[in-house]
């Protein structure tokens, strides 16, 4: 299958008064032509960071990237210059941001703010958009008649739909769902990310889903990509990491997953917290938390290295070493 | 919403009893006597009786104050003391001149406050938006009056571009003597401008949905527009209309300075020669127009902001069904 995008050794840092904060250390990843991605870890771990750096968004001051290649479609983007940028962001990658309650601009009509990303990236006339805009609703399962209203007369799972509408109307091949659903009704949960599935298919768009709910990622994903501490310490076809995870932080998570008689909406699977990204631990970062952790895990970080075909694992133990 | 501009108005009237009220006894209470200010010193007693009379300033306070608010609910303003003119046909005459005057402060005060609040906010703690922000300070502190000598001495004395005085006849001649008086009197709403916006955009600047707009393409310049700006205009406009209420009432000094023919100067005026009716006139029509603005300014709300008029239609709803 073809490639779509591919990250490599990616640094992003945020220089804040507190510190140098290190969310995104040294990651690679690679993406084929309408497969997903499950981007699976803690808060903090530096997913929405990630993402962003591959919008080239991350708020700068205080954000930077510092090194790495992010290449799309055969091209690096990080060296597009900002209006080239503009024309990928939108158009051939579209971003969903976490909270969906405040991801649309309350002065404008939802039809406007549909309409707005294809009038920027289509040669239509502003009615021209506005009518592509109600399709857009329409697909989303929201009646084109609502196009006129305005965000506050929408619940959160419509306003998700509608930031759903946007992110699509203009057929990018990349879509990144940062926690799309986090934020909603459970009830909700479930429907909201069935849709997205069915457009993702129907559209033919590659999704890189951003999550902590393993559940979630079971339902909708080919590919896992468990995130620590600004690294990417698991990766692989989500059949090869749930039988066969190598790394203690994803047997961690696996061992966390709620069952329906717990009531555990977040996951909290492992002794310990998240380090202080401004003072990441020498050696492997999860060294700290791991029960494994030997010597040379406090003193080396480990090399990524081949489970079989492309999983792939960042651990000493796994590599036999300790 | 008619229903809601008549509330309004009615809100007036509890108003304006009261600053009459104030006015007319604070007049009264300050020494000096309307009749021999009008006569002069050397005037016959009998002169100063039988105007004393004409002008009914012989009968208690509070007879004269009931007698003007009766004569005010006709809609009758009474006569200046000083000249037997009609007080209003003398307020309409000067009063376009302030509106023109305010206007051009305020305009003033957008033109400059507005670029420099949003970039003070886009460039946040950079050399600019400290210079803005002291300049601004500064803009706030400054005198009005003195800021108007200080443009009378430089452009109209040394360097002869501009009137210093009065108001100049024809379109560019009213224009060219508006520019220092509109100037010094802007200067100080600029500042407040500038400083509302610089922090009004910052409250937006990092909203989520900005960064869905920045994930849709969108061009820098309409995001400052169109998502920023527009999102932050409800506390801008809330000063601006201030100012602008102020501008109409309190341009006495800029008035004063360049010898502007506007209310602001007859109020003075009419202080200086006790003449009661002028200054209570002023007041009135002062206090209207002001109210008018705040009017003006709350319906503008609801045309910026989409929830706003929502809550106004919830409202009116629920002001029916209580058959209100
Ligand atoms: N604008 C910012 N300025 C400073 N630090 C930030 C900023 N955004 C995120 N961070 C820090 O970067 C780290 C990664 O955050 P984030 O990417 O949001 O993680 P996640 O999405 O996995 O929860 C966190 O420690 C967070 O505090
Ligand atoms: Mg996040």
């Amino acid at each position: 299958m073809a490639e779509l995008l591919e990250v490599r050794d990616l640094f992003i840092r945020y220089e804040t008064v507190d510190g140098v904060v290190e969310a995104v250390n040294g990651i690679s990843l690679k993406l084929d032509k309408s497969s997903t991605l499950g981007l699976v870890g803690e808060t903090g771990a530096g997913k929405t960071t990630l993402a962003k750096g591959i919008m080239r968004l991350v708020p700068n001051p205080p954000g930077k990237i510092t090194k790495g290649e992010i290449i799309f479609n055969g091209k690096d983007i990080l060296k597009l210059s900002e209006a080239d940028m503009r024309k990928v962001r939108g158009k051939e990658i579209s971003m969903i941001f976490q909270d969906p309650m405040t991801s649309l601009n309350p002065v404008m009509t939802v039809g406007e703010q549909i309409a707005e990303v294809i009038s920027i990236h289509e040669k239509v006339s502003s009615k021209g958009a506005m009518e592509k805009a109600k399709e857009m609703l329409e697909m989303v399962g929201i009646p084109a008649e609502r196009a006129e209203e305005y965000p506050h007369q929408f619940s959160g799972g419509m306003k998700q739909r509608v930031i759903i509408a946007i992110a699509l109307a203009c057929n990018p091949s990349l879509l990144i769902a940062d926690e799309p659903t986090t934020a909603l009704d459970v009830t909700i949960q479930a429907q909201v990310l069935d849709m997205m599935k069915k457009l993702k298919d129907k559209l033919n768009t590659s999704m890189i889903l951003i999550t902590h709910d393993l559940g979630v990622v079971t339902q909708t994903c080919d590919y896992v990509a468990i995130m620590y501490a600004g690294e990417i310490v698991e990766y692989g076809s989500l059949r090869d990491v749930f039988k066969n995870p190598q790394h203690p932080y994803t047997n961690g998570l696996f061992g966390s997953i709620p069952s329906l008689a717990e009531d555990v909406d977040r996951l909290k699977p492992i002794k310990g917290l998240m380090p202080d990204p401004t003072n990441l631990p020498k050696g492997c970062k999860f060294n700290p938390r791991c029960e494994y952790a030997e010597e040379i895990c406090r003193c080396q970080s480990p090399e990524t290295t081949e489970v079989k075909g492309i999983h792939v694992v960042k651990c000493f133990k796994a590599q036999g070493l300790v | 919403m008619h229903k809601y501009v008549l509330k309004r108005f009615a809100m007036l009237i509890p108003v304006l009893i009261g600053v009459t009220f104030i006015v007319f006894f604070i007049l009264a209470l300050t020494p000096g006597d309307p009749v021999t200010i009008i006569l002069g010193d050397n005037a016959t007693a009998e002169n100063i009786a039988k105007l004393t009379e004409e002008l009914g300033l012989d009968d208690p306070l509070l007879v004269r104050y009931g007698r003007y608010m009766l004569n005010l609910l006709k809609g009758d303003l009474g006569k200046s003391y000083s000249n037997q003119l009609s007080v209003a046909d003398q307020i309409l005459e000067r009063f376009p001149n302030t509106f023109i005057l305010a206007v051009a402060a305020i305009l003033v005060a957008l033109i400059i406050g507005i670029p420099v609040g949003i970039i003070s906010a886009k460039k946040q703690y950079t050399w600019l938006d400290n210079t803005f922000m002291v300049l601004a300070l500064v803009g706030v502190s400054m005198p009005v009056f003195w800021l108007g000598l200080v443009l009378v001495i430089v452009f109209s004395l040394n360097l002869r571009w501009l009137p210093s005085q009065g108001m100049g006849q024809g379109f560019m001649g009213i224009l060219k003597s508006l520019v220092l008086p509109a100037v010094s009197l802007g200067a100080g709403s600029a500042a407040m401008v500038a400083r509302m916006t610089r922090s009004s955009m910052l409250e937006v600047i990092r909203q989520d949905y900005i960064d869905t707009a920045r994930a849709k393409g969108v061009k820098e310049s309409t995001i400052t527009i169109r998502h920023m700006l527009k999102n932050a205009l409800i506390p801008i406009i809330t000063v601006v209309g201030l100012q602008f209420g102020q501008l109409l009432g309190g341009a006495v000094l800029t008035e004063t300075v360049f010898s502007w023919p506007g209310l602001g100067r007859f109020m003075v005026e009419a202080i200086k020669k006790k003449d009661t009716p002028s200054v209570l006139g002023s007041v009135i029509f002062l206090s209207v127009a002001f109210s008018i603005v705040n009017l003006l300014i709350d319906i503008l709300y609801a045309y910026v902001d989409p929830r706003i008029k929502s809550q106004y239609k919830v409202q009116s709803a629920l002001g029916r069904r209580r058959g209100e």
